[in-house]
């Protein structure tokens, strides 16, 4: 259980604390402090991965998030988490990962022959393979998926917490290196409210691995004095874990805190989605550093040259034993140095430039290792593993082959600008440093450090003092006094060739990867621009070069410096493709956060819900209100229980919960006038006391909502409204009461929870509901309203049913609504009362052919169509009235309400079911579409009529009454015959049937 | 995601706003004698420029208050926040 690869001492590691994990089902040892990449590395495990698309076998390359081909499958069962970066899974106790994109095994790839055949899979060759036919696409697109896979999504319900946080600041820093530190710690003494964001777990950016002294000490000395003084601070928020991950409009800024690893206590959230809304925001984001492009550049063991030196000096692992360095720049030195330090062989250092001077070079020389300069790798070896590479002068000349278990390569740094891209801000491309730098910002942003390519530590430290007193000062504070910058004692650097990180040799055969994760290789690229893909953003989507989960963090620099190549124009003129949200995918139980299960959605219940429950109702949702659907007896089917209902309703007396009923409460001087305007019906000429069904129309003169009126005194109205329509209803009256007829004096109040409502329904109704009301019930005319006591509970009792017939609704206050059922329900028991649900009311209303806003009506139908333009006035203003006036709005072919009939009684239509001229099937009409005529928007089964009723919207309706149609259904067809939409008459005698 | 100031509340998040497009396009007193097509000009065209625009919002979960705001369609930039009724705010860019 050794850790062959660490070295004896060093590094941020607790090295008495021992982290048991394991990797595809071996057991492997590491310590706290480490990432899972480091105990790998420090296990000498270098192969963790398949390529996306070749299935190539890969090694962990990088640091951080930039890893392209490192991706774990973490943990098992509901726990498990995709497509996770090793290099950013901090190592706790008993963690479980698996490799992906395999099969059967890492070591064994049957998917790898993709590789061997790959001069059959070039780029776009997806597209132009099988996208044609369409209907062989769908056939291999399933067995496409599984080879060209990634990590594979838990199937069973999180169960863990995560959790939500708001957050206000004046400065947001992101990133916790050197720029980000001493700008937190310059906005923090100005009196700043701060965040200092920073993913990994403790601050220091660069510094937790790179060889500096400030002021005289190790750097990560001024670290910790600084986060002392910030956590002293008490203005100042340290989020540690906190991947910024979206930067959107107004500095809103989404990021993401990790607390699973090491798993916390089981009360504990997962992780944390913090929206944070800062007034300025600072991005110390840094960079990445580039890989070079060589023939079979891909191998596992073939590492950044950062990421090398930062796994030796942080996590105390010695990467390989046998190193080759190729560089275009001084970074290869700098790990060249640390490695020999730490005794590791340095088989040669390859610098691609032509000189090789200054004083990094000459320290290495001086320390007896090999420089060779102007020379590249022209072939590497190894299948599992690199075993050597081969080396050539650019000039040309013999090919020398160089034992090695290890190459470091670096091709410069690539800024990590995509915060601020993210931001709308404007790149600008830096020929000195060969790379896209922040330009101008379009938001209350600033950048500080190596995301600006300011590669010096006293350029960053200086940037960041800057950035973050600048940030204080557009907050309206004075700058720090006494901010003095710290002293930094760095080597002479020299000037980095990044042009010659992505030259790759363009007569070879082999693969040179430009985008690992998306298996793009330099011949890629040339091809695509060759077939005049040659715009990054038509690039981007031919080759799928950026289109990895990584979103191309390390491969986009060399995309877009080999398409200017083939193009033959100068780096940075073609631009960068844009940085979209997320930097990092975020997990979606992140970005739900509390909001799953029952607390998803609020639930509205009734007063009368308990009564329900307790009765066997079962429940339908009607927008978020739980809503009684019907109320089966023992045994009962829903068909069974419906018809019961029904029959009670037409016969005797049943009772239903309105309480859902949209309500809205309208007073003053010219509510008549208002609700005249809003209403297609006459409304002013409505007596006190009296209700009337009202249509709300929309400006095009379709129709919006419905419901009744009701004058409960001059100038005092209660509205009704579909129960989904409740605060549709209430928004439309605010606009127009405010934005258009602001002189009107009218208040409008959505009352729809602060009253029950019951609706009793039924030849008996009035026998159960006289002796219990203080009005005479008998003498109210229909359509009417009166306001009195009912079982001694104030109420207003309408007379007026939706289910036609006999009936009256019932309106208490909310609070004596269970009151006023169960008394009701008590004393209807002698007229064998039935409780009934929604089903049945849509049962009842359909006989009467009383349509449903939202089911016979779809934001298309007017009134005219459905047969209620008797209630249209003519003669006055109303909204929709213009568009009613058109010609159009009479067309005799336009679809209108009719009822339908089939032959046999017993067929009860699907809603929704269409309906044409001739008889045909299905499969048929699949075959030769026929014009559809209509199709039925209510279905039902009714016991009134003894036989199956429907609605429908048909072309031309009325003038077909009379007239047989089709419906289609998959293998038969039903014969319908078109009637007037109304099967039971006022005195409940059937009409049809 | 926008900060906007209710004209009422002060500033909040877009997502406690609702969005009522151009602002302006006032109901014509005269819909009954405006031709087909002047009143299908009212009822669907709007102006819907890249820039500068003048626009309706409601403070839906709030105060419920509709007022009117200048945002930048580009930048998302809000210049300026007056009440549902007053005469069009002037256009930053507009000479005065
Ligand atoms: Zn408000």
């Amino acid at each position: 259980m050794s850790q062959p690869k660490r070295t004896d001492a060093g590094g941020r590691i607790d090295r008495l604390r021992v982290l048991r994990f394991q990797f595809d089902g071996r057991r492997y040892q590491g310590y706290c402090g480490d990432t899972l990449a480091s105990a790998l590395l420090a296990n000498d495990v270098h192969l963790t991965a398949r390529s996306f698309k070749y299935h190539r076998p890969r090694g962990i390359l990088a640091l951080g998030a930039e890893e392209p081909n490192a991706l774990v499958q973490l943990e098992q069962g509901a726990y498990t988490e995709p497509n996770v970066r090793a290099t950013q899974i901090e190592l706790y106790d008993g963690l479980i990962a698996h490799s992906q994109n395999r099969w059967p095994a890492l070591g064994f790839d049957l998917g790898a022959l993709n590789d061997t055949f790959s001069p059959l899979l070039p780029a776009g060759f997806y597209y132009k393979t099988f996208m044609w036919p369409a209907s062989m696409w769908l056939r291999y697109e399933k067995a496409i998926r599984r080879m060209a896979g990634l990590g594979r999504a838990p199937c069973l319900p999180d169960p863990d917490r995560y959790d939500r946080m708001h957050a206000h600041c004046d400065v947001l820093v992101v990133g916790a290196g050197p720029a980000g530190l001493s700008a937190a710690l310059s906005a923090a003494r100005s009196g700043a409210r701060v965040i200092l964001a920073d993913e990994q777990t403790e601050a220091g950016g660069q510094l937790l691995w790179e060889r500096y002294d400030i002021d005289g000490h190790p750097a990560m000395a001024w670290v910790a004095s600084v986060m002392a003084e910030l956590a002293a601070a008490p203005e100042v928020r340290i989020l540690a874990r906190t991947l910024v991950s979206g930067y959107y409009d107004h500095n809103f800024v989404v990021a993401c805190q990790r607390f699973d690893s090491p798993r916390s206590s089981a009360h504990a959230p997962r992780q944390r989605l913090w929206k944070i809304r800062a007034r300025e925001v600072v991005l110390a984001t840094g960079a990445v550093e580039r890989a070079l492009v060589f023939p079979d550049n891909d191998r596992p063991g073939i590492m950044l040259a950062g990421a090398v030196r930062g796994y030796l000096n942080r996590f105390g692992v010695t990467a390989g034993s046998r190193v080759v360095i190729a560089t275009v720049g001084d970074d290869g030195y700098r790990t060249a140095l640390d490695l020999a330090s730490a005794g590791v062989a340095i088989a040669a250092v390859l610098d691609l430039r032509v000189r090789a001077a200054g004083f990094l070079p000459q320290q290495a020389r001086a320390r007896g290792i090999e420089v060779l300069t102007g020379q590249r790798i022209v072939a590497t070896g190894g299948r599992m593993r690199v075993s050597a590479v081969r080396v050539q002068p650019f000039a040309g000349g013999t090919i020398r082959e160089i034992a090695c278990d290890l190459v470091a390569m670096s091709g410069g740094w690539i800024p990590t600008v995509h915060l601020f891209s993210q931001a709308r801000g404007r790149l600008r491309f830096d020929a000195r440093a060969g790379a896209f730098v922040p330009g101008e910002a379009m938001q209350p942003v600033r950048c500080a450090g190596s995301v600006q390519a300011a590669w010096l530590l006293h350029e960053a430290l200086a940037q960041g003092f800057a950035a973050g007193g600048a940030a204080a000062q557009a907050c309206g504070l004075e700058p720090a006094r006494a901010l003095e910058l710290p002293q930094v004692s760095e080597p002479e650097a020299t000037a980095a060739d990044v042009a010659l990180a992505h030259r790759g040799e363009r007569a070879s055969r082999r693969k040179q990867f430009v985008d690992f994760q998306a298996d793009v290789t330099l011949a890629d690229v040339g091809l695509a621009a060759r077939e005049g893909y040659d715009a990054i953003e038509h690039l981007k989507r031919y080759t799928t070069a950026g289109m990895g989960v990584d979103q191309g963090k390390m491969g986009n620099a060399n995309v877009v410096a080999l398409l200017a190549d083939a193009r033959g124009e100068a780096a940075g003129t073609i631009g960068m493709s844009t940085f979209r949200p997320p930097y990092q995918p975020v997990s979606f139980s992140a970005i739900a956060g509390m909001d799953a299960g029952e607390l998803f959605d609020p639930v509205r219940r009734t007063p009368m819900h308990e009564w329900h429950r307790r009765h066997g109702a079962v429940f339908e949702d009607a927008g978020q209100w739980k809503r009684a659907c019907y109320y089966p007896r023992a045994g009962e089917t829903l068909h069974a229980s419906v018809q019961r209902e029904c029959l009670a309703v037409r016969r005797g007396v049943g009772m239903l919960d309105a309480s859902t009923l949209g309500k809205i409460d309208i007073q003053g001087p010219d509510a008549a006038e208002f609700l005249e305007r809003i209403y297609c019906n006459p409304v002013r000429s409505l007596a006190p006391g009296r209700c009337r069904y009202g249509l709300m129309l929309k400006q095009d003169g379709m129709v919006f909502d419905d419901g009744v009126i009701a004058r409960l005194a001059e100038t005092h109205f209660l509205l009704t409204t579909t129960t989904g329509g409740a605060a549709r209803v209430a928004a439309w009256l605010e606009e127009w009461l405010q934005t258009e007829w602001p002189m009107l004096k009218t208040y409008c109040t959505p009352v729809t929870e602060q009253y029950a409502q019951v609706a009793v329904s039924g030849p008996h109704s009035v026998e159960l509901l006289a002796p219990l009301c203080s009005v005479d019930i008998r003498a109210m005319p229909f359509m009417s309203v009166r306001t009195g006591y009912v079982a001694g509970i104030g109420a207003r009792i309408f007379r007026l049913s939706f289910a036609g017939g006999l009936g009256y609704e019932i309106a208490v206050p909310a609070d004596r609504g269970y009151e006023l059922w169960t008394t009701l329900m008590g004393a209807g028991e002698r007229f064998d009362i039935a409780p009934y649900g929604t089903e049945a009311m849509h049962v009842l209303r359909a006989e009467k052919g009383f349509i449903i806003v939202g089911q016979e009506t779809d934001g298309t139908v007017s009134p005219i169509d459905l047969g209620l333009d008797r209630l249209v006035r003519s003669d006055k203003f109303f909204i929709g009235q213009r568009s009613l006036a058109r010609p159009d709005a009479r067309r005799a072919d336009r679809r209108q309400l009719v009822g339908l009939l089939t032959e046999n009684p017993h067929e009860v239509l699907a809603e929704g079911t269409q309906l044409v001229a001739a008889p045909c099937t299905l499969a048929r009409v699949a075959a030769e579409p026929v014009p559809m005529l209509g199709y039925v928007t209510s279905s039902y089964f009714s016991p009134s009529c003894g036989r199956s009723i429907a609605l429908a919207l048909v072309e031309a309706g009325v003038a077909r009454i009379g007239q047989t149609l089709h419906a289609p259904l998959a293998t038969r067809c039903v014969k319908v015959t078109l009637t007037a939409p109304r099967f039971v008459g006022d005195s409940d005698e059937v009409l049809h049937g | 995601m926008l900060r906007i100031a209710c004209p009422w509340c002060g500033a909040r998040d877009e997502t406690e706003f609702g969005y009522g497009g151009e602002a302006h396009v006032a109901l014509p007193a005269d819909a009954a004698q405006l031709s087909d097509a002047a009143w299908a000009e009212y009822l669907f065209m709007r102006s819907n420029p890249k820039g500068r625009h003048r626009e309706r919002w409601v403070h839906t979960h709030g105060c419920r208050r509709w007022f009117n705001v200048v945002r930048d369609t580009t930048t998302e930039r809000i210049f300026a926040v007056y009440l549902a009724g007053s005469p069009p705010a002037q256009l930053p860019d507009e000479p005065a």
